[in-house]
């Protein structure tokens, strides 16, 4: 069985890797037939009475102990192997590996949720992250490919020549990285608990386990094919419900064909709720609600003392009235609930202030569905300047997603598998074949899920509707909640607070498919968490070890010391990376995207540079990374709020042109190329040497005499 | 190594065929964003620009990549520069 997924040492011909390929396909297939297969046989035992948490632990146990299977499969201590998987992984597994490595918890749960949540906005995700491939395939890719190392800092260190850019590279792809690993580690402790019950912390640690197994023993090579078998699963668990939910509503099952039509009768119940007395009603009350809390928040003071007194007064009045037991126990509550002083009252009552206003907007604060950008270009001055930042926003948001997933070493790092130049170019079109199944079914989901929510929802009495809303708003009501605001026992838009998490994973209960989709689901969310997790951990340890170690400090180590290093690095990170999910570190979701802005500002100029102009030079390179990544990180910490905290920022918050601080590398990426083609120009040029080496990256092959050089 | 003419001919065919499809690119995600508003007019139910964006720019991103990858393949026989297998 070891032998499965390749041998150790195996020549690459032309041969053997196609007989690779097909035993590949055969694997994969029975594969696939036997998850099908085990799913089938859940339905029937659910329908037999098997419980929801059985469900649940068996779907947590099969897949985290497959994982686990694969990696013990492909252990190894062979440096091509543990870092490059041999470079013989076929262009189509290495798309779908990197399509698995590629979408992470944020694609897979968030992404349908924020599409619900933002409408035509949320769609910058969808082009961002799917429109950088093209970057990738034109600008990197296959050069990188040719040059044929193992990682990114190398590219930097051979071709800049000295430590100082290979350095920066390094303290760049573990930054962007971590923040990264963090979210999604975060993510499989959120899906774990949903999934079985277990503490949070707990389920951080379940799913540890299931990434350290596999990345652990087998390094890039047990990734690759564990990676694999996560995109197989996730991309089943994403398309059932959504294909269900198609032709429940319109009994077409290609839900990608026929939205279209769904979103034109959302559009025209959305002109409805708008002006809908019930909703204006509902307004009303939240309008209320926050033009108290702004009287409030005049005096806080007086004010509550004033909450204070009437509290306790409660109290004492049900005491003297021998009030009921749970009368009683209520009114103490909501005394011991009042802010403890002054200070935390004015944060208490300004958030929930905002959170009404928020709630006296139509349709419960969310724009409506098709309309492209806020504002209006021919209103007055104020909607015309809202138009314009937000459609600003949108685009330079694009830039920075595009970039920065040209830009992110996990992905770049996958290309270097492949067996040949022609391959890394093939390979890149099937990841993004395979990432394009799943965004283009997410805008679908989502308008299919609003459908349902106006159609189906909205309207109904608050005593009749469904059991799934229930049951969500005690798994956490920040998530789902729905409060009858205007008692009328009947439900308007404005009373349901939904969050965009649980849309992915709420869609099986609301189609009404049984618990086993749910489970499944469930399953596909922890795959696209671990598959992602996996990636990165490996990028770290590799910088760290490669890198850092073999390269800077001990050029003499040997390898099998190189891959022991990277296991020992990888189970530290690993543990580190779960230390600070555990602490739930608040927004992010801000952080997974300024992973982008860093990684767009830090690594994109100097790479493209590197390959295209034969000119830029070491000193240049340092220069432009350090500079593009100095402006983000300063643009970020001077203008978003928790950073700002963080780093005791207390001067007023000052926009450049209106960009919010999630797009930063809109300003890295120009400053980093202009300062790199500026200071190469003003000093001498590269060494013959370096000039060689860009030709051989440039050409698939020179006929031997380049390809001296580097091996 | 010196290069020969083929090679440089070789190399500014790539140049070339990269710009073209970045340009298509850039019409396609930027181009039709920046004038989202006026291209709503219906398409098979979706406003224009809506589908675009989630559809229309997916495939067009996916067809970029596929044509540069054939293109280069074959520009790697032709010129004698392709990997032997």
């Amino acid at each position: 069985m070891a032998g499965m997924f390749g041998n150790a040492g195996g020549t690459n011909t032309a041969a053997s890797n196609a007989a690779f390929k097909q035993q590949l396909n055969k694997v994969y297939t029975w594969y696939t037939g036997g998850f099908v297969a085990f799913v089938i046989v859940l339905a029937i035992l659910e329908q037999v009475g098997l419980s929801r948490e059985w469900i649940g632990f068996i779907f947590l146990l099969a897949t985290i102990g497959l994982y686990a299977g694969i990696g013990i499969m492909s252990r190894t201590t062979d440096a091509a192997e543990y870092y490059v998987a041999g470079r013989r992984v076929p262009a189509v597994y290495n798309g779908m590996a990197t399509g698995a490595d590629w979408m992470s918890a944020a694609s897979f749960i968030g992404m349908a949720g924020t599409l619900y949540l933002t409408g035509y906005s949320g769609l910058a995700f969808i082009m961002g992250w799917t429109g950088g491939y093209c970057l990738v395939a034109l600008f990197l890719a296959p050069y990188l490919r040719k040059f044929g190392q193992f990682t990114i800092p190398d590219f930097l260190g051979e071709r800049y020549g000295g430590n100082v850019p290979r350095f920066i590279g390094i303290f760049a792809a573990i930054l962007c990285s971590f923040t990264y690993v963090v979210a999604q580690i975060y993510g499989v402790g959120i899906i774990t608990t949903r999934l079985t019950g277990v503490a949070f912390e707990i389920g951080i640690f379940l799913g540890l386990a299931g990434i350290l197994v596999c990345s652990f023993l087998g390094g890039m090579r047990a990734v690759t094919w564990t990676q694999v078998a996560q995109y197989i699963i996730l991309i089943i668990a994403y398309m059932i419900p959504v294909v269900w939910l198609s032709v429940k509503q319109t009994s077409v099952p290609v839900p990608q064909a026929i939205y279209g039509f769904q979103l034109q009768k959302v559009t025209a119940k959305e002109a409805e709720l708008i002006k809908d007395p019930k909703e204006l009603e509902v307004r009303k009350v939240y309008a209320e609600r926050a033009a108290a809390l702004g009287e409030k928040l005049k005096d806080p003071k007086a004010a509550l003392a004033a909450d204070k007194e009437a509290a306790a007064k409660k109290v004492a009045d049900l005491k003297a009235a021998n009030a009921m037991a749970s009368e009683l126990a209520a009114a103490e509550k909501a005394l011991a609930a009042l802010p403890a002083d002054e200070a935390a009252a004015k944060t208490a009552w300004t958030r929930a202030k905002a959170a009404a206003e928020a709630k006296d907007k139509p349709l419960g604060g969310m724009p409506r569905h098709a309309a492209q950008y806020a504002g209006d270009p021919n209103g007055d001055a104020k909607a015309q300047q809202a138009y314009d930042y937000s459609r600003r926003n949108f685009l330079a948001l694009i830039f920075c997603l595009m970039v920065g997933t040209a830009a992110l070493p996990h992905i770049l790092m996958r290309y270097y598998t492949t067996p040949s130049v022609k391959q890394a170019r093939e390979s890149v079109t099937w990841s993004l074949f395979f990432i394009f199944l799943l965004y283009f079914t997410a805008p679908a989901l989502a308008v299919l899920v609003k459908y349902e929510v106006f159609n189906v929802l909205v309207g109904t009495p608050i005593d009749k509707l469904p059991a799934w809303i229930a049951s969500w708003s005690r798994v956490d009501p920040g998530l789902l909640s729905v409060v009858d605001i205007n008692k009328d026992n009947i439900l308007q838009l404005g009373e349901l607070s939904i969050g965009g998490d649980i849309i992915v994973l709420a869609t099986p209960e609301i189609g009404g498919l049984p618990y086993v989709v749910s489970g499944m689901v469930a399953a596909g969310g922890l795959a696209a968490a671990l598959s992602t997790a996996d990636g990165l951990l490996l990028t770290i340890a590799n910088a760290l070890s490669h890198d850092l170690y073999y390269k800077m400090i001990d050029p003499n180590a040997s390898t099998a010391r190189r891959v022991t290093l990277s296991k020992i690095l990888l189970l530290v990170v690993a543990l580190a990376a779960a230390s600070v999910a555990a602490q739930k570190p608040a927004d992010i979701l801000f952080l997974v995207s300024a992973a982008f802005s860093f990684a767009a500002a830090s690594f994109f100029p100097a790479l493209v540079l590197g390959i295209f102009w034969k000119r830029a030079t070491g000193i240049a390179a340092s220069l432009g990374m350090a500079a593009g990544l100095g402006i983000t990180f300063y643009y970020m910490v001077t203008t978003q709020p928790w950073l700002r905290g963080v780093f005791g920022v207390t001067s007023p918050v000052e926009l450049w042109f209106g960009i919010q601080p999630i797009s930063a590398g809109v300003f890295g990426v120009p400053l980093g190329f202009a300062v790199i083609i500026l200071v190469s120009l003003v000093t001498p040029a590269p060494n013959a040497k370096i000039q060689e080496l860009v030709e051989h990256v440039r050409y698939p092959s020179l006929k031997g005499t380049a390809k001296s050089m580097i091996h | 190594m010196q290069l020969t003419e083929g090679h440089r001919t070789y190399w500014r065919k790539n140049l070339r065929i990269t710009a073209i499809l970045l340009a298509i690119w850039f019409v396609v995600t930027y181009v039709v964003g920046y004038m989202a508003r006026d291209l709503s007019f219906t398409f098979f139910g979706w406003p224009f620009s809506f589908w675009m964006g989630a559809q229309g720019s997916l495939i067009i991103y996916v067809l970029i990549i596929g044509f540069y990858a054939r293109y280069m393949n074959k520009l790697d026989q032709e010129f004698g520069v392709a990997e032997e297998e």
